[in-house]
C-alpha cells in the first residue's frame, strides 16, 4: 500500500490523476532560490521558455544571462562565475547538457569543483516526437561517473522544486534532470525531500521485490505495484531521487527485505541508476537483479506511451520484470 | 601599475632569466612536459606577476585580486615558476612538478595550489571562464580585472569562438585576454595544420579591440595592458608574438620542443645558454 508516511499525493493511482510538468517544478525552484540569494544566476542556451529559465528571467532580468546556442561557453561560464562565488544554474535539453558540453563539466565544473547546477532538460524517451537526437539516454551516466557531481531525478513536479531550491545551497557541482511532457504528480509538498535520502512509496508487509526508481516512470512503478498486489504479489517502491550520492541505508535496507530488485529508469541500462544500485548491492548484499530501463538502443518518434510500451519501461514491463525475477528464485 | 622604469626593466629583464632557469632545472626533474611554450612565455608571465597583476602572494584568495586564467594548462610550469619567485610558494617546491603528490600537478588545479585561479588542460576552455569572472565582478561593480592567457593553437576550439563572441556581446572591458602567437602546435606550424590568420579581424569582427605586441618587451607588454585599462567599450586582445624556446637559442622556433623536455646533459647547455642571455653576457656566473 501507499506509504502513508511519505505523505503522498492521495490522487496518485487514480485514474484522473493530476499532471504537471517538471520544468515547472525548476522554473518555481529556482525563483524561490533566486528570492532567497542573490548570488543564484541562471544561464540559458536560447531554450529560456521552454526550459522555464523565462520564469527567473521576468523576476530577475539582471540575474539572467542569455548564452545564444553554445552550450560549451555557457558550462565554463558558468565555471567562471562559480568560481568567482555566484550559484550558477544552467538550462538547455540534456542531450546537449551535460551531452554536448561534456569535457566542459568534467574539467571545469567538476574537477574545478565549482558549484555549477546544471539543469539538463527533456531527458529520456518521453521527449517524444522530436526523436532520438532529443532523446537523452546517458546522461545520468555520464554525470555520475564524474567525482564531486552529484546527480538528482526528480520524480514530479513538486519534487523538482523542491530538488532545485536544494541544489542550490548544497555547494557543489550538481546534475537536475527534467522531462518534456506532463508526468502525475505523486508526492505534496509535505513529502520530505532531501539529497541523498531515499525513501518508501509503497510498502508491503513482507515484500517478496523491491522496486527502487528514479524519475516519473516512478509513477509506472506505482501502477506496477497495486497491479501485483491486486494478484497476491508483495512488492516495495522505493524513490531513489538521488543517484548519487546513493541512499544506501535505504537501498541495502529494501533490498534486505525484499531478496531481489527491480530498477525502473528512463535512461539506458548502462550507467545509469541500476548500475549505481547493482554496483553497491554486489558488494555488500548481492540479490537477484532485473532493470527496467533502454536496451542499448536510440530512441524515435512517438507519443510518451507508445514509446514506454515500445522501449519497454511502462507498468506492463514492470509487472513482467518482476514476474521473470519470481521465476528466478 | 605604473608605466615602467629602465630599473624596473631591467629586473624584470633579470627575474626572466631566473624563472627561465627554475623552468629548465624543473622539466629535467620531471623528466616529461613541454619546454618551448613557457619558455617563449616568462617574459610575459613576469611582467604579470612582478609588475601587472594586482595580486599578493601571502593572500591568494584576496576578494579583490586581479585573475589570471591560464586556458593553456600545459604551459603551467612557467607559471609554477614565476608564482615560486613571486613568493606563493617555496623555488625547491618546482621540483616536485609532475611527481606523485605535488601539488604541482602536469596541468594546474585550482583544489591543489593555492593562487592557481583554475584548472585547466583541455583546450578552448578557459577564455569562457575568464568571461564568467569578469561578468560576475561587473555585477557585483568589483573593479579588479581579468586576464586570460590562451595558446594559439587554441584558436582552432570551437569553443574559444563562443567565448570571444560573448565577451564581444558583453563589452567584456574588465578582460583583458592573450594569445600566445608562437605559430608551433603539436604536428608543426599553426598555418599548415589549420591556418589561424588573420586573426586580428577575426576578433575584432566579434567586438574585441585588438593590440598586437612583441611578447619578449617588457615596455609593450606593460603598455598594453595599461591601455587595455582605458579601452571602455570592449574586451582587449593581445596578441602577443612570441619565440617559442625564447631564452635558448638552439631551440628557438623548433615545435620538435612543444611537447618534451631537455635531458640533463641538453639542460647544461641551455641554462648556460639563458645565463649568458644567449652569449651577450660574459663572466663568472655563466
Amino acid at each position: 500500500m501507499l506509504n502513508e508516511h511519505a505523505k503522498l499525493n492521495p490522487k496518485v493511482l487514480d485514474a484522473d490523476v493530476e499532471l504537471a510538468l517538471t520544468r515547472d517544478g525548476f522554473g518555481n525552484g529556482v525563483v524561490e532560490a533566486g528570492e532567497k540569494d542573490k548570488r543564484v544566476v541562471v544561464l540559458c542556451a536560447d531554450l529560456a521558455d521552454s526550459t522555464r529559465a523565462e520564469w527567473f528571467q521576468k523576476k530577475f532580468p539582471d540575474r539572467y544571462i542569455e548564452m545564444g546556442v553554445a552550450e560549451q561557453n555557457m558550462a565554463a561560464v558558468a565555471s567562471g562565475m562559480a568560481n568567482y562565488g555566484k550559484i550558477p544554474f544552467i538550462a538547455s535539453y540534456a542531450a546537449f547538457s551535460p551531452g554536448r558540453n561534456n569535457e566542459q563539466i568534467r574539467t571545469t565544473i567538476s574537477l574545478n569543483n565549482v558549484p555549477v547546477k546544471i539543469c539538463g532538460m527533456h531527458a529520456g524517451v518521453s521527449v517524444g516526437p522530436d526523436g532520438a537526437t532529443h532523446q537523452a539516454l546517458e546522461d545520468i551516466g555520464l554525470m555520475r561517473m564524474q567525482p564531486h557531481m552529484v546527480v538528482i531525478v526528480p520524480s514530479d513536479n513538486e519534487e523538482a522544486r523542491k530538488a532545485t531550491f536544494a541544489a542550490a545551497f548544497n555547494n557543489g557541482p550538481t546534475y537536475l534532470r527534467f522531462v518534456r511532457e506532463k508526468t502525475p504528480i505523486i508526492t505534496t509538498p509535505e513529502t520530505s525531500f532531501e539529497i541523498g535520502r531515499a525513501y518508501y512509496l509503497w510498502r508491503d508487509e513482507s515484500p517478496q521485490v523491491a522496486l527502487i526508481g528514479c524519475g516519473p516512470l516512478l509513477h509506472e512503478a506505482l501502477k506496477a505495484a497495486k497491479a501485483l498486489s491486486e494478484k497476491g504479489v508483495r512488492v516495495s517502491v522505493v524513490n531513489s531521487h538521488s543517484v548519487k550520492p546513493l541512499d544506501t541505508v535505504t537501498i541495502l535496507e529494501a533490498a534486505s527485505e525484499a531478496g531481489r530488485v527491480v530498477v525502473v529508469e528512463e535512461h539506458q541500462v548502462a550507467g545509469g541508476l541500476g548500475s549505481a544500485i547493482a554496483e553497491f548491492l554486489t558488494q555488500v548484499h548481492p540479490v537477484p537483479m532485473e532493470f527496467v530501463a533502454v536496451r542499448d538502443r536510440f530512441g524515435q518518434s512517438g507519443t510518451m506511451p507508445e514509446l514506454y510500451k515500445e522501449y519497454g519501461l511502462d507498468s506492463t514491463a514492470i509487472v513482467a520484470a518482476v514476474d521473470k525475477i519470481l521465476k528466478r528464485t | 601599475m605604473v608605466y615602467l622604469t629602465e630599473e624596473k626593466e631591467l629586473m624584470l629583464a633579470q627575474k626572466a632569466r631566473a624563472v627561465r632557469e627554475t623552468l629548465i632545472q624543473m622539466l629535467v626533474a620531471a623528466g616529461s612536459g613541454h619546454t618551448a611554450g613557457p619558455l617563449g612565455m616568462a617574459d610575459i608571465f613576469v611582467a604579470l606577476y612582478f609588475h601587472i597583476l594586482n595580486h599578493d602572494a601571502s593572500k591568494p584568495d584576496w576578494p579583490e585580486r586581479d585573475r589570471l586564467i591560464l586556458s593553456n594548462g600545459h604551459i603551467t610550469p612557467i607559471r609554477y615558476a614565476t608564482m615560486a619567485h613571486a613568493g606563493y610558494f617555496p623555488i625547491e617546491e618546482t621540483l616536485t612538478l609532475r611527481k606523485f603528490g605535488s601539488r604541482l600537478q602536469g596541468h594546474p588545479e585550482r583544489e591543489r595550489l593555492p593562487g592557481i585561479e583554475t584548472t585547466s588542460g583541455p583546450l578552448g576552455s578557459g577564455l569562457s571562464q575568464a568571461s564568467g569572472i569578469a561578468y560576475a565582478a561587473r555585477m557585483d561593480g568589483l573593479k579588479f580585472r581579468t586576464y586570460c592567457l590562451m595558446s594559439d593553437g587554441e584558436q582552432q576550439c570551437g569553443n574559444t569562438w563562443e567565448a570571444a563572441m560573448w565577451a564581444g556581446n558583453n563589452k567584456l572591458r574588465n578582460l583583458t585576454a592573450i594569445i600566445d602567437r608562437n605559430n608551433i602546435q603539436i604536428n608543426g606550424m599553426t598555418e599548415s595544420v589549420m591556418p589561424l590568420e588573420p586573426l586580428r579581424d577575426k576578433y575584432e569582427a566579434f567586438g574585441w579591440h585588438v593590440i598586437e605586441i612583441d611578447g619578449h618587451n617588457f615596455e609593450e607588454i606593460v603598455d598594453a595592458c595599461e591601455k587595455a585599462k582605458a579601452i571602455f567599450e570592449k574586451p582587449t586582445l593581445i596578441l602577443a608574438h612570441t619565440i617559442p624556446g625564447r631564452g635558448v637559442p638552439e631551440i628557438e622556433f623548433d615545435f620538435h620542443w612543444h611537447g618534451k623536455p631537455p635531458k640533463k646533459e641538453e639542460a647544461e647547455r641551455f641554462l648556460k645558454q639563458i645565463r649568458t642571455a644567449g652569449g651577450k653576457v660574459k663572466g663568472e656566473y655563466a
